[in-house]
């Protein structure tokens, strides 16, 4: 029995005295592919934040790869929800995705030729490779999505945290995203935060509802349960042809 | 201005200028794309709590400038972390009781009567040669530092969270930023004043971002254009007998105002390929 990818265990987290996470458990094992739904201000990227080490928990434990999330950081690729921060910054999507080459122990010297050689593989398989020398503000909101997917890749990473990874992108585009972390998903183990419950449906392997409080079904099924918590209505989910039932069966209460 | 060439101070005048130009080039890009501007303004202003108790208790004012100016800056770079809603605010408190702090001091000095003027607005043509190896010194520094460091100080610069995300010492990094901007501010009070400080160190990378497709890029072009300001500030103000601290800041002015236009005539502000 492999460590699991993620093991979080009765995690509570508030900011100043407002509290955002309550109690909350939950194991991933590796190859899994989380989606995480809820509410906005429900605490999904506060989460993504405990994984990440930039924010510590008040209770609980977190693991990533059985090792504390600080230690583990050259092990976890993210993409932020936000990708048009310093839009005018003097930068080229080569230098922002060999970003993810960056390391504790490597600092104050060059980059090296292997550095060089991952991040062109990452970006011909984010495919912008193309754009390598344009400046990162240049690009459109899905480009640059890519970029930043590329520099998470570029990390090596056993587990990918993406934060709205479709926010920003033409919902053709939002097919191909999610058909490549499909393909991805076969190496490296992906949690993604989305608003939509379509791509859920069609994509992920289990599924978390985030409101305060963690709800967690490992078929991939977005429970009643899930739906009352996030309280969204999954209108568009019946309308995309899905190919697996992700809502169970209406009964009456 | 040739002949001027042959007098030491305008030697001195013209190696500070060019020496001073290139330090706020580097910090400057980085004070600007990490939107501390007005950190280093409150620097500044600050520092001039060190000049008047340099005088008071009698050692080198430039010493005291450079005292201030680091403590100041690591204060401000603690306050930016812990309180950050109300950061701008702290600062702007200690920008003021720096300087009247320092004009109180040089109230209560005894039988000295200190030009205030020369550090309000600079004496470029008043450095002396001791003087200009410390700014070699400094800027060799500064220079050695952002070079080995560049790629991390990129990060921090471009996306600070990721930065922290993959490793990087950001806080340390960030301290290390600040006190490089207090010592190019200490320099750059000699040669424009404490007033004419921020101009000197925003202009120049301001005008640099909207041409340069890399960091690097924009500190190396800053510093090409505010060797010009300078230079030529320093010849307009010989020729004409004009305070030389604010005809440098003038023709960076210009400068600005120049290319700003360049930009609107262009559509989105002036990014050239």
């Amino acid at each position: 029995m492999s460590v699991p990818a993620i093991d979080i265990n009765g995690v509570w987290f508030s900011y100043d005295k407002t509290p955002i996470l309550e109690d909350v458990t939950l194991t991933l094992k590796q190859g899994d592919f989380l989606g995480i739904i809820g509410p906005n201000g429900g605490g999904k990227t506060t989460l993504l934040k405990l994984l990440l080490g930039v924010l510590k928990p008040d209770r609980g434990t977190i693991k990533i790869l059985g090792e504390a999330p600080h230690n583990a950081n050259h092990r976890v690729g993210y993409v932020p929800q936000n990708t048009d921060l310093n839009i005018t910054f003097p930068i080229s999507v080569m230098e922002v995705a060999l970003m993810g080459r960056l390391s504790r122990s490597r600092i104050g010297r060059r980059y090296s030729r292997k550095d060089r050689s991952k991040v062109k593989e990452s970006l011909k398989k984010a495919g912008i490779w193309n754009h390598r020398h344009s400046p990162i503000g240049r690009l459109s909101g899905g480009q640059r999505q890519r970029v930043f997917i590329a520099r998470a890749l570029a990390t090596d990473p056993e587990i990918l945290l993406l934060d709205e990874p479709t926010a920003s992108v033409d919902p053709e585009f939002e097919m191909d995203l999610f058909d490549f972390f499909r393909e991805l998903n076969k190496q490296v183990t992906i949690v993604a935060i989305t608003h939509d419950v379509g791509v859920i449906s069609r994509n992920v392997k289990s599924v978390a509802c985030v409101n305060k409080s963690l709800i967690y079904h490992e078929e991939g099924q977005i429970t009643a349960e899930m739906i009352d918590m996030a309280y969204q209505c999954p209108v568009d989910l019946i309308a995309h042809g899905i190919p697996h039932r992700v809502l169970p069966t209406h009964t009456e209460k | 201005m040739w002949e001027a060439l042959q007098f030491d101070f305008m030697r001195n005048a013209l190696l500070a200028g060019v020496l001073v130009s290139i330090s706020c080039g580097i910090i400057g890009s980085l004070v600007v794309v990490n939107r501390i501007v007005f950190i280093s303004g409150g620097i500044a202003h600050a520092a001039f709590g060190g000049i008047g108790l340099a005088f008071f208790l009698g050692f080198s004012p430039s010493l005291g400038a450079t005292l201030f100016a680091v403590g100041v800056s690591i204060i401000m770079g603690a306050v930016s972390f812990k309180s950050k809603h109300r950061a701008d605010t702290i600062i702007g408190v200690l920008w003021a009781i720096g300087m009247a702090l320092g004009i109180i001091l040089i109230d209560l000095t005894p039988g000295y009567h200190v030009d205030l003027m020369s550090y309000l607005f600079g004496s470029i043509l008043t450095v002396p040669g001791s003087d200009i190896w410390i700014i070699i010194v400094l800027n060799i520094g500064i220079f050695l530092t952002v070079l080995i460091f560049y790629k991390e100080f990129i990060a921090m610069s471009y996306d600070e969270e990721f930065a922290f995300i993959v490793g990087i010492p950001v806080k340390p990094l960030y301290f290390i930023l600040l006190g490089m901007t207090a010592l190019t501010v200490v320099m750059t009070i000699q040669v424009v004043g404490l007033i004419l400080v921020i101009a000197l160190l925003t202009i120049p990378p301001y005008i640099a971002e909207k041409y340069t497709k890399s960091l690097g890029g924009m500190m190396v072009l800053s510093s090409i254009l505010g060797i010009f300001f300078t230079l030529g500030g320093l010849w307009l103000s010989y020729s004409y007998d004009l305070t030389s601290g604010a005809t440098i800041i003038l023709v960076a002015g210009v400068g600005f105002f120049i290319f700003q236009a360049i930009g609107l005539l262009k559509g989105r502000g002036g990014i050239t390929r």
